[in-house]
């Protein structure tokens, strides 16, 4: 069976121990998780956790009818095949030899994403956007040699209605 | 009104409806202690051992239909549970424990007899609870129970900082508990309704398969009136003993790795199977794919996460098993009864053939008395009124294979987690729960021994209840595997050193009785079972007695070894 990847938005309690619940429900049972943000939401007593996992269509329904399960989770949204926006933020250090200069720059432009720190040999970049912006990105810095990736996990919301 | 914690803990215990409790003391729990013994109304039954007091407890809600609750003290008082949390988890049991903890001021410092048993029971409870505030107690203590008994049941733990229990606030009752995502499905949808009766009048090889759910539903009523107006026969899985009467024409026996020949055999055969309250363990399903090959299957739970796990199903409904089967059989009831009732000839003529050609068999000689011949007489001069609890292993196969329950909460045994040591404190608590039943437990050589201490809680509490040891001096159920899978391997199973369990029995100040022939067997269980205050009968079985049929783990289920 085909292996896809989900973006479920997972709305909980704000309570301590609310993250092991979820952790330990996919270590206990062999889901895997790729990414996973956390934050508050305007309601006082709620955080949002935004997942995304890769996994059989079946294991899907499983995962959501488990976290749906665990008592301190108020709703799971999977937003895969809905209109959303999802976001992630990455800061890339990257060698940055003389030579290259010029095309790291042209790069990070064309990307919409910009330099936050500069050495002698290196840039640190600073990326916004969906993961599919980060995969294209990351790959056409790669052969000047990435030293670290620090990337948030992403976050996403549904779209609404446009009337 | 100003109450401690420790009050507010009983007051709320009680105004859930509870009368016994089960637990050891400690330290972190000596407020509670102390005040449980001004409440003359809440009896608390002393263990030997926590996990006696959870498995106990466990049995008690069983045997009752009630939520059963422990009462432990920190650290090792609190892991000592685990088990039988573990247990509870997966049977679906409704319990409530409650640890004590160190005071939240030393929570996280490693102080004395602290563990985080929040953290470690996550995985094997339904929810638990860590008390941070006095004012929250009241009402997670309410949530508890309602967690405990509501939608699919299952074990709460409560864990009790011991400056929460005294500090002193003001109590008042919780109205309304707010959990906001909890909300159970009882009622199925209506869709779904319509199609289960079509399939239901176009079978022509139907079975009716029940599990645990049945019985925490309450709703063995209902199987049996739907198997009587279809005409259709029933399987029930260990969980699911008694949701249908075992001595009846239409009983098929029970499914699975020792199940019945005509059970499995009608598993890989039928044409629809309506399962209600099962998760479809692989102990019942043997190889998934060819699991009901042929069936169109109808499955009812109240737990969502029970549908489309490990087998596909036809017409899956969430909801309540014995709600939904009240809206099944006023819609079947409304139809004619001949589109319903069908005759079903060849199909129950194919499974008489079955039962006659493969029946549940042994045979008892003059010399060595077969652990199958034991719980046949038992059931016969006990006439299957009994509540039977097991230990784990051979003993409890045989159990299920030769004591036929004819109603739901007699049968009452480890499922899911298979815990040697856990019949004798269940004994204990289904004794608590009916003392008016004749309480036994059937245990293996190996598993008595695991709790065994717990027969000096069974004295001192005035539990009179019942011990079966159906001695092989093996591990018998790994011997088995060893001999059929291990080429007689004996590794570590032989157990020809046990105590003289007449002496042992008399030590605690229990009666005791040894029988090693076939033609006293009979007799020593009427004298045994007459004889009032504990008792240990020990019956000297046939060493490498297999139990049979045996469904090797992954196989088809159709496949069975016979003898
Ligand atoms: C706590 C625990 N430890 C180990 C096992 C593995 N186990 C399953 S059956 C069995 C043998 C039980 O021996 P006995 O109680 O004598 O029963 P018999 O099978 O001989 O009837 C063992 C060791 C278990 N189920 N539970
Ligand atoms: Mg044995």
């Amino acid at each position: 069976m085909s292996i896809n990847t989900y973006l479920l938005s997972i709305l909980v309690d704000d309570e301590p121990g609310v993250l092991s619940r979820i952790a330990g429900l996919f270590s206990g049972r062999g889901f895997n998780i790729e990414s996973l943000s956390v934050a508050n939401t305007t309601e006082p007593d709620v955080s949002r956790i935004t997942m995304v996992t890769r996994c059989e269509p079946d294991i899907i329904e499983q995962i959501k009818k488990q976290l749906h399960k665990l008592i301190n989770v108020i709703t799971v949204n999977d937003l895969t095949d809905k209109r959303y926006i999802q976001r992630q933020l990455s800061l890339i250090k990257v060698h940055a030899h003389p030579d290259k200069r010029a095309e790291i720059l042209r790069i990070v432009d064309i990307f919409r994403s910009k330099v936050v720190d500069v050495g002698p040999a290196h840039f640190t970049i600073e990326l916004s956007g969906d993961m599919e912006k980060h995969e294209a990105f990351i790959s056409l810095l790669k052969p000047m040699g990435i030293i670290e990736i620090a990337s948030t996990g992403a976050i996403a919301l549904a779209r609404e209605n446009k009337h | 009104m100003k109450l401690k914690g420790a009050e507010i803990l009983i007051r709320m215990i009680k105004s859930q409806g509870v009368d016994t409790i089960f637990g050891y003391p400690g330290g972190a729990v000596i407020d509670i202690y102390d005040e449980l013994n001004r409440h003359e109304d809440l009896n608390h039954i002393l263990v030997r051992h926590e996990q006696g007091a959870v498995h106990a407890a466990d049995a008690y809600a069983r045997a009752k239909g009630t939520v059963g609750v422990a009462l432990v003290t920190s650290g090792p008082g609190a892991t000592n549970t685990v088990t039988g949390i573990a247990s509870a988890h997966a049977d679906s049991i409704p319990l409530v424990v409650f640890s004590g903890q160190v005071p939240t001021g030393l929570i996280g410092n490693d102080a004395f007899q602290e563990v985080d048993i929040v953290g470690i029971t996550r995985p094997c409870t339904k929810h638990n609870y860590l008390v941070k505030k006095p004012e929250k107690l009241a009402c997670i203590i309410k949530e508890a129970f309602h967690l405990a008994r509501s939608g699919r049941p299952g074990p709460v733990l409560v864990d009790l900082p011991k400056d929460i229990m005294q500090a002193e606030i003001e109590f008042k009752e919780p109205s309304e508990i707010s959990l906001k995502s909890y909300k159970p499905t009882y009622k199925p949808n209506k869709k779904q309704m319509g199609k289960v009766i079509e399939l239901i009048k176009q079978a022509e090889k139907p079975i009716i398969f029940a599990g645990g759910g049945v019985i925490l539903s309450k709703a063995s009523e209902q199987v049996t009136r739907l198997s009587r107006m279809t005409n259709i026969p029933v399987t029930a899985t260990l969980m699911g003993r008694g949701a249908f009467p075992g001595t009846d024409p239409l009983w098929l026996g029970m499914p699975g790795m020792h199940g019945t020949y005509r059970a499995n055999m009608s598993i890989g055969h039928c044409d629809l199977m309506v399962a209600i309250g099962v998760r479809f363990d692989d102990r019942v399903t043997g190889r998934l794919d060819t699991f009901a090959q042929h069936a169109k299957i109808i499955q009812i739970d109240i737990d969502p996460t029970s549908i489309h796990k490990n087998v596909k199903v036809d017409c899956p409904i969430v909801g309540d098993c014995g709600y939904t089967l009240d809206v099944i059989l006023d819609m079947l009831e409304k139809e004619p009864v001949e589109e319903i009732k069908k005759d079903h000839t060849e199909w129950l003529s194919q499974i008489t053939e079955w039962k006659e050609t493969t029946p549940l068999k042994y045979e008892q000689g003059d010399d060595v008395i077969k652990p199958q011949f034991v719980i046949e007489k038992l059931h016969q001069v006990t006439e299957g009124q009994a509540i039977v609890t097991t230990e784990v292993g051979q003993n409890q196969m045989w159990a299920a294979q030769y004591y036929h329950f004819d109603h739901p909460n007699h049968f009452i045994t480890s499922g899911g987690l298979g815990v040697m040591g856990f019949g004798l404190p269940a004994a204990i608590g289904a004794k608590a729960a009916c003392p008016d039943k004749l309480v036994i437990d059937i245990a293996g050589d190996g598993s008595i021994q695991m709790n065994i201490q717990e027969l000096m809680t069974a004295i001192e509490s005035k539990l009179d209840v019942k011990v079966v040891i159906l001695n092989n001096q093996f591990l018998g159920m790994v011997r088995q595997w060893q001999e059929f899978f291990y080429e007689k391997n004996y590794s570590s199973t032989n157990m020809d050193q046990s105590p003289d369990f007449v002496k042992l029995a008399e030590a605690y100040g229990a009666k005791g009785y040894r029988c090693e022939d076939p033609s006293k067997v009979e007799a020593t269980l009427i004298e045994g079972l007459d004889e009032p205050g504990v008792v240990i009968m020990e019956f000297m079985v046939a060493k490498e007695e297999s139990v049979y049929p045996m469904v090797p783990a992954g196989g088809a289920i159709t496949e069975m070894l016979l003898v």
